[in-house]
């Protein structure tokens, strides 16, 4: 009896694990409910990761060292950090309007990680394919522009509200110039046989068929739409170099100003989330989602192989990175903790690498371990632009949204379409020239 | 055919509840906006509003629309609002009189619209013969772009660039009004 | 029960009906200009909703009647009212801006400048 239960859910488990569709399009409610909590709680670890990252990376490019006390290298400082601000006291200023004070993060919040819905990490790795996904992704992306404004009303003070329409003046500008950089992606999609579509999934199925990235798709236009996408998406997030509304030294931190402890930590946790799904996106449309590099030039089964250790070695990589500065930690017995913990880390990070060289997790992994790489690759892009680049005044923001990137996006456009049906344009062209 | 279609395989799941649900908050958010003394609070009503509008439309196998209600209305449209309402001092209108003084007569009037309604529904009630389980297109804006652009099944090529000259229109006139000296 | 339990076209029609009379009123009754100007936008939500409703209606429609799964006219039409409403929410809140410039008010029986 047991024995055939425990039978039966192993066959649902194993008939699901074969599935070539995502939960949502097979109208599985148990594995969609399954996917939605495992993107949330990914998300919520990538952003803890973020956390600390941003901290150690942003301290190594000043030549210091950053958190280094709280936990080997500063690695515990993300939950000393969460345990602070849920411990804080909830202050409210007064004459505030308490149920829209209240409600403003949840909106932010819920713009941001609705849209992990339709973030494709495998062919069938998402939780739901939708026929308008990347709609649906920029317009719920755009919802989190009403928390902003909400939330620098409701704070009935001068810097929150002065932040909070600039910094929605902002989001909307450079949301135009995504749309556009998007349309001319979705454009290249159209060339396949399939025809076109703005679904997450069958974009980079496209890519897949069409044997190339869009990022090197009629060059230069993949690259610069890219380019201007990029761009767009550090202003869309409010990060440096365009994060004038909630820089400390200019506006008190903007919108968030009045925000403290636990309700501060939901703008942190939907700015985080917010720049993973514009990345996700980014990787997506333009850098081949899920495909592997290289899948024409280096095609055929032994390259297959080779880029199958990737996963892999990344996490044996970082696990021997750990016991290095394991074995480079003070020889004191204040550090008898630290370092048996960083060792111990490490070990776990080696134990998760040498998994992953098992050919069955091998094949599975694949897919989902180079979209987060790709990924990772933005976080760390973001982190870098943030140690490099000077602040952008707020009219030179501007400026730049409408001015330079809205035209050369409309350039873009006309020529991505001209390039695209050139072969058409040119028969016609033909055919009106004969007599 | 039946066998072909999703429908029949996989039922959708919940469609009562998920249709009460929705219908419920679009009507409280519709009182809340017609009751509330506070803009603000009738901005954020109608936004949730506009949302379970966008999962209604969804429910009907509309997914360009609900697309582009979330994203022009709800993100787009309501936006605007905020921004007029915040430019706009609001503190003397809280606690100044809220309806005005033919509150009675609209009322009396809209009861009578209500009422032309439910006679209407009562007697045309059979008009309406349900029973098609209908196939939904996988390609639901593919055949939208059908409409408004192809070139042999195209109908409202015309419409969409008329569309596109009342929008220039709107955006000069509304930079006219709203500017303090042209 | 079982009539309110299958989710019918009639369901959707009486919900729009039912919101467009909530937006009437609120058109008719209120004060605020801009709750006016939302009222409104609830009223073109209601007609939004009967037009996607019955252009599912009429998928349903066998072809030679006009009907088939590539009648989308409702939906189409229905995008074309959203563009229409963000022009006029643009242009009317322009408008409640130029006059509340001029009168410091933003009720609408306040607007009384050619009365008799």
């Amino acid at each position: 009896m047991n024995s055939s239960l425990m039978q039966s859910v192993v066959d649902y488990i194993q008939s699901y694990l074969s599935s070539n569709q995502t939960p949502g399009v097979a109208g599985n409610w148990f594995w969609a409910t399954v996917y939605v909590l495992l993107v949330f709680a990914g998300v919520s670890v990538g952003v803890i990761c973020m956390n600390w990252l941003e901290r150690k990376i942003l301290a190594h490019m000043q030549v210091r060292l950053g958190p280094m006390r709280v936990g080997p290298h500063g690695l515990l400082q993300p939950i000393a950090d969460a345990l602070k601000l849920l411990l804080k006291e909830d202050i409210i200023p007064a004459e505030a309007d308490a149920l829209v004070f209240w409600i403003a993060p949840f909106i932010v919040d819920l713009a941001a990680f609705t849209v992990f819905i339709v973030v494709p990490f495998g062919p069938a790795h998402a939780v739901t394919d939708m026929n308008i996904g990347i709609l649906f992704m920029l317009g719920v992306s755009s919802l989190s522009v009403l928390g902003i404004v909400t939330a620098g009303w409701a704070s009935n003070s001068h810097y929150p509200l002065i932040g909070a329409l600039r910094s929605s003046a902002q989001m909307v500008s450079y949301e135009v110039a995504m749309g556009l950089a998007v349309v001319s992606a979705i454009m290249m999609t159209s060339l396949s046989a399939e025809g076109g579509t703005l679904s997450m999934i069958g974009i980079v199925q496209r890519q897949q068929e069409q044997q190339v990235w869009f990022v090197f798709k009629f060059f230069p236009l993949g690259l610069v739409a890219f380019a201007i996408f990029a761009i767009a998406m550090i202003a869309e997030t409010n990060r440096a170099p365009f994060d004038l509304p909630e820089a400390e030294s200019e506006l008190t931190a903007g919108f968030h100003t009045e925000y403290s402890g636990f309700r501060w930590s939901l703008f942190f946790l939907a700015e985080y989330a917010a720049m993973m799904a514009v990345s996700s996106i980014a990787v997506t449309l333009w850098l081949g989602g899920w495909l592997r590099p290289f899948p024409s030039a280096l095609h055929g089964a032994i390259w297959d192989q080779i880029f199958s250790l990737f996963p892999g070695l990344t996490f044996l990589f970082l696990g021997g990175l750990c016991f290095f500065n394991a074995a480079r930690m003070p020889k004191h017995p204040f550090f008898k903790i630290q370092t048996m913990g960083l060792a111990g880390f490490g070990a776990a990070l080696g134990l998760i690498g040498l998994v992953l060289f098992v050919s069955g997790v091998r094949e599975r992994v694949q897919d989902i371990f180079w979209f987060s790489a790709k990924v990772a690759a933005f976080m760390y892009l973001y982190i870098w632009y943030r140690g490099t680049f000077p602040r952008y005044r707020f009219d030179q923001l501007m400026k730049v949204g409408w001015k330079v990137l809205l035209p050369t996006g409309l350039a873009l456009l006309i020529l991505t379409a001209v390039v695209a049906m050139r072969t058409e344009l040119w028969a016609q062209l033909e055919g009106a020239w004969r007599p | 055919m039946a066998a072909m279609n999703p429908l029949v395989a996989n039922p959708p799941v919940a469609t009562p509840f998920f249709f009460y649900l929705l219908a419920g908050i679009m009507v409280v958010g519709g009182i809340l906006v017609i009751t509330r003394k506070n803009a603000v609070h009738s901005a954020i009503a109608l936004i949730t509003a506009l949302l379970a509008q966008a999962g209604l439309y969804l429910m009907l196998y509309a997914p360009f629309v609900a697309g582009v209600q979330i994203i022009l209305y709800a993100g787009g449209i309501m936006v605007l609002f905020l921004f007029v309402i915040m430019l706009i001092s609001i503190e003397r209108t809280i606690k100044e009189r809220q309806f005005n003084k033919q509150w009675l007569v609209g009322i009396v009037a809209a009861a009578a619209l209500g009422g032309l309604f439910i006679s209407v529904y009562t007697k045309g009630k059979s008009l309406f013969p349900e029973g098609h389980a209908l196939y939904p297109e996988a390609q639901n804006t593919q055949a939208i772009g059908a409409l408004l652009f192809d070139s042999r099944t195209g109908t409202y090529m015309f419409a969409f660039e008329i569309a596109s000259l009342l929008l220039l229109v709107a955006i000069i006139g509304a930079v006219v009004m709203a500017k303090k000296r042209i | 029960m079982d009539a309110m339990l299958h989710i019918s076209t009639l369901h959707y029609l009486v919900l729009g009906a039912a919101l467009f009379l909530l937006g009437v009123i609120g058109v008719l009754t209120r004060r605020n200009v801009v709750i006016v100007l939302m009222s409104i936008e609830l009223i073109l939500n209601a007609v939004n909703l009967n037009l996607v409703a019955l252009s599912r209606y009429w998928q349903g429609m066998p072809a030679r009647l006009g009907g088939g799964p590539q009648a989308l006219h409702g939906q189409v039409f229905a995008i074309f009212v959203i563009t229409d409403a963000a022009a006029e929410a643009a242009v009317g809140l322009g408008i409640l801006i130029a006059f509340f410039r001029n009168k410091e008010t933003v009720n609408v029986d306040e607007v009384n400048l050619l009365k008799w």
